[in-house]
């Protein structure tokens, strides 16, 4: 099926002021192939697909498509030239519906029709098996629901190139699976699909072809079955890693002498069902599950973060009372929200103010930090944490997912916690981070820190937990330590075959 | 990179580019029209007080009211993202209740203009958190919320004083609107300079400006990071109360008497537009309170330079209008990331032609 050349990048340069983002890079796409762009943040992958759509103009260079050099100059002009994306975040408008957002700003005529539109939007919904309505507000339906929704409008759209920019990073491994069924039904028609992500086995499960990004500069192509996984990352950071197998070595013996530190009986919330839970001091633990399984929402309620409606709480051993955010950071506890960009950076803000954000809520309205003392906590944890950003003053918006999480974790860091939870913690953000973010939370544990951790990538959470709660339907389904701590265990626990929880 | 652009002769402004840059083509302009505009000099008033006068004294002098308004408005603005409009029929309550508790004793001395004045603030911080209930606990946008007082206000301040426009005659009355025995500056400017005193030592003993712009901004995160949103919400239309008092005790004091009708008559819309000029976005977040009150200064200034060139009253509104769009067009990202562009090219084009010289 793959066959001759769709699109051609020769060259490509873009340069914003101080930097050169994209130096001469190359990249061709094929007719039928699934090419996977990969690089950590900051490698140029965002810049090279703004530069191809139209959000950004090209300072250098020549972009080929069907053979004839084109100029692509918003991204209107790029849809028009056959070039579709999704992104990473939802761009569309959760206040339409889903059929307004399918067809918005393509009909020409003045006159919506409603009904018809709904129909369309029906049929093509049913035929991708997206679990949505026509007539449905996007704003209802789950993340996921509104990503796949992204891609049926694109799909729609008769599209040659279609990009997708992290189109699964809030899908669930169902979502994927079918997400993966409909880009390999789009491959044979002869659709050619730049696939950028951060789930290296999502690479190898649907790529043809790998083109690698570092610091804006083409490291090269290369065809995803003459490539190793472990090749790749040492490709896409720089330097071989064999740290990236073997990063755990806790001593899972000490933690359990150490003292419980948090515990919950039958907790509840508007979104959560009671549950029991506790962790000890220094101990890591993680929640696992598909995605609306009630992993987010059970360490919500732990926080407070939606209404808590039921159950007891002891901290150290002492009756608390957990109703509201100020009350677990009054306790020691510290939350990354799932969602940076809607529950964690105030992007406006600089670096430093949104660093120490926690700790002066904690110190209270009239106690302000001052000016000195918080640039020099800014300072410090810019160096601890490696947060790569032009100065302690850059809107904290403007940084790279990376570095924003970083930017967060050194906000409940400096309010010196007991307990730590961190919900999707390396959530699009690069190995190298993802790898620092992981080494992190074990020196936590080693100082004393508890964490919860939860990501959507099982394989990391075994790297880093000792303890994991496997999550199905809302409801604790098992608990996995030790000898069961792998990856098939997790597996079918969370798809609910016969595994016991080792009792 | 943005900040780089803003750079205006080696001074780094951020967003107070605009409304300076406004003040000093207002100022060039009069120059030229009439080197003498500015001219300052000392006269004696009616009492004999030696007192200065002129026209940048009547501008800074009228704007004081609208300055003070401006300060509380930015708060507003920043933690809700949108306006209070009721600011001038509140200013009409509170200046009504003035007037009615300095009539009420035989004579009037220090301690009931106190007394008076506090009985105003108190009264427009209970109508600033009526409003501010609305929004912030009820989640009503603010300008539908504050609506409602626009209506009523005016009809309120009616009521305080049984209908009647009644004046007040004392020395400290008149000390305050216009000036105090032995100081040439007039006092409603000192008043505007004792509030913005008021409002840096507010920022600087409380973490108001952080937690303001962390609700304006992201609310959601800011309640996950223990910032009682709705409290601030409300904080910041009480503390808009009390501008609102200042600013309607001020308006009182210098007429001598309360007109309910047209006391700071469309004054928010004028407060509104300086929050704007004061390159504050509108849809709430960071915001710069020393913007604001330059841009109530703009603005005052343009009428005063309208009023000048001997455009008649009515016609004041619509060359207002003109100017206003020009900034406000001129402010806006678009031009804003043209003029960005334009300067970057501009650099690239020294840059090469150094390197070529070095060549």
């Amino acid at each position: 099926m793959q066959g001759s050349s769709l699109l051609q990048m020769h060259h490509i340069e873009k340069r914003f002021p101080g930097v050169l983002a994209l130096n001469g890079v190359d990249f061709e796409l094929r007719k039928g192939e699934i090419h996977a762009l990969m690089g950590e943040n900051g490698a140029g992958k965002s810049t090279l697909i703004k530069v191809l759509t139209g959000v950004y103009q090209k300072d250098g260079g020549e972009i080929v498509v069907d053979g004839e050099s084109v100029s692509i100059r918003s991204p209107q002009d790029a849809q028009n030239k056959g070039i579709s994306t999704v992104y990473q975040e939802i761009t569309l408008c959760p206040n339409l519906t889903v059929a307004e957002n399918m067809f918005i700003g393509r009909e020409s005529g003045a006159w919506i029709r409603q009904k018809q539109y709904e129909k369309r939007a029906d049929e093509l919904l049913g035929r991708l098996k997206i679990p949505a309505r026509g007539g449905q507000q996007l704003g209802s339906c789950s993340l996921a629901v509104q990503q796949m929704v992204a891609i049926a409008r694109a799909v729609d759209m008769k599209c040659k190139v279609l990009i997708l920019d992290e189109p699964t990073s809030s899908l669930d491994d169902n979502e994927v699976n079918m997400l993966f069924e409909l880009m390999r039904s789009l491959k044979k028609q002869g659709v050619g699909i730049i696939f950028v992500t951060h789930f290296l086995e999502q690479v190898y499960a649907v790529s043809d072809r790998i083109t690698v990004l570092r610091n804006g500069e083409l490291v090269g192509e290369y065809l995803t079955e003459e490539l190793p996984q472990v090749e790749l990352v040492a490709k896409m950071i720089g330097k071989e890693l064999d740290e990236l197998s073997s990063l755990k070595e806790v001593d899972e013996k000490k933690t359990k002498e150490q003292a419980v530190l948090y515990e919950a009986k039958g907790l509840s919330s508007t979104e959560a069902l009671p549950f029991d839970f506790k962790i000890r001091k220094g101990e890591v633990n993680g929640f696992t599950g598909l995605l609306g399984s009630g992993r987010s929402e059970s360490v919500r309620a732990i926080f407070g973060a939606d209404k808590v409606t039921g159950g007891e709480v002891r901290m150290k051993g002492q009756s608390a009372k957990i109703s509201r955010p100020i009350d677990a950071m009054k306790a020691g506890i510290g939350y990354l929200a799932e969602d940076r960009k809607r529950d964690g950076i105030i992007a406006e803000l600089s670096v430093r103010e949104n660093i120490i954000l926690a700790l002066q809520v904690l110190n209270g309205f009239f106690k302000p930090i001052s000016r000195s003392e918080s640039e020099a906590f800014a300072d410090e944890y810019i160096k601890v944490l490696n947060i790569k950003t032009a100065s302690r003053e850059t809107p904290v918006g403007s940084l790279s997912g990376g570095n924003q999480q970083k930017v967060i974790l050194a906000r409940w860091l400096l309010t010196h916690p007991d307990y730590l939870i961190l919900d999707e913690p390396t959530r699009g953000i690069d190995v190298g981070t993802k790898l620092e973010i992981q080494k992190l939370v074990l020196k936590l544990a080693e100082e004393g820190v508890s964490v919860t951790f939860i990501s959507s990538e099982v394989e990391e959470m075994l790297r880093t937990c000792s303890r994991l709660i496997v999550m199905r339907d809302r409801h604790i389904v098992g608990e996995l330590k030790g000898d069961e701590l792998n990856q098939e265990q997790v597996m079918r626990t969370i798809a609910g075959g016969d595994a016991k929880n080792g009792q | 990179m943005d900040n780089k652009s803003k750079k205006v002769f080696g001074l780094n402004l951020g967003q107070l580019t605009i409304p300076i840059i406004a003040i000093c083509l207002l100022v060039i302009f009069n120059l030229i029209r009439d080197p003498g505009f500015f001219a300052i000099e000392i006269t004696h008033n009616n009492d004999g007080n030696a007192v200065l006068a002129g026209n940048l004294i009547s501008i800074i002098n009228a704007a004081s009211e609208l300055a003070i308004l401006a300060i509380g408005m930015t708060l507003v603005t920043a933690a809700c993202g949108g306006q209070d409009i009721s600011v001038g029929a509140a200013a009409a309550i509170a200046g009504s209740t003035f007037v009615k508790i300095l009539k009420t004793p035989e004579t009037i001395n220090g301690w009931t203009v106190l007394l008076a004045f506090l009985c105003a603030c108190i009264v427009a911080m209970i109508f600033g958190s009526f409003n501010g209930t609305l929004v912030a606990v009820f989640k009503i946008q603010p300008m539908i919320a504050t609506l409602i007082l626009y209506t009523c206000g005016r009809s309120i301040a009616y009521w305080i004083n049984g209908g009647a426009t009644p004046t007040v005659e004392s020395p400290i009355i008149k000390a305050i609107g216009s000036n105090i025995p032995g100081m040439p500056i007039p006092t409603p400017v000192l008043i505007v300079i004792g509030v913005a005193i008021l409002f840096k030592l507010l920022f600087h003993f409380t973490s108001l400006e952080l937690f303001t712009q962390s609700v304006g901004i992201n609310g959601s995160a800011a309640r996950l990071n223990g910032i009682n949103s709705t409290f601030i919400k409300l904080l910041s239309f009480i503390i808009l109360g009390v501008c609102v008092a200042f600013s309607g005790c001020i308006g009182v004091s210098r007429l001598g008497l309360i007109n309910h009708e047209t006391l700071l008559l469309d004054v928010e819309m004028d407060t509104i537009l300086a929050v704007a000029i004061g390159g504050n976005s509108l849809g709430g977040g960071k915001f710069k309170i020393s913007g604001s009150i330059i841009g109530a200064y703009v603005i005052q200034m343009l009428t005063i330079t309208l009023y000048a060139m001997k455009v008649s009253s009515t016609d004041v509104k619509a060359y207002k209008a003109i100017v206003i769009v020009l900034l406000v067009v001129i402010g806006s990202p678009v031009i804003k990331a043209k003029f960005a562009k334009l300067m970057s090219r501009v650099k690239m084009n020294q840059t090469r032609v150094s390197t070529k010289g070095a060549e």
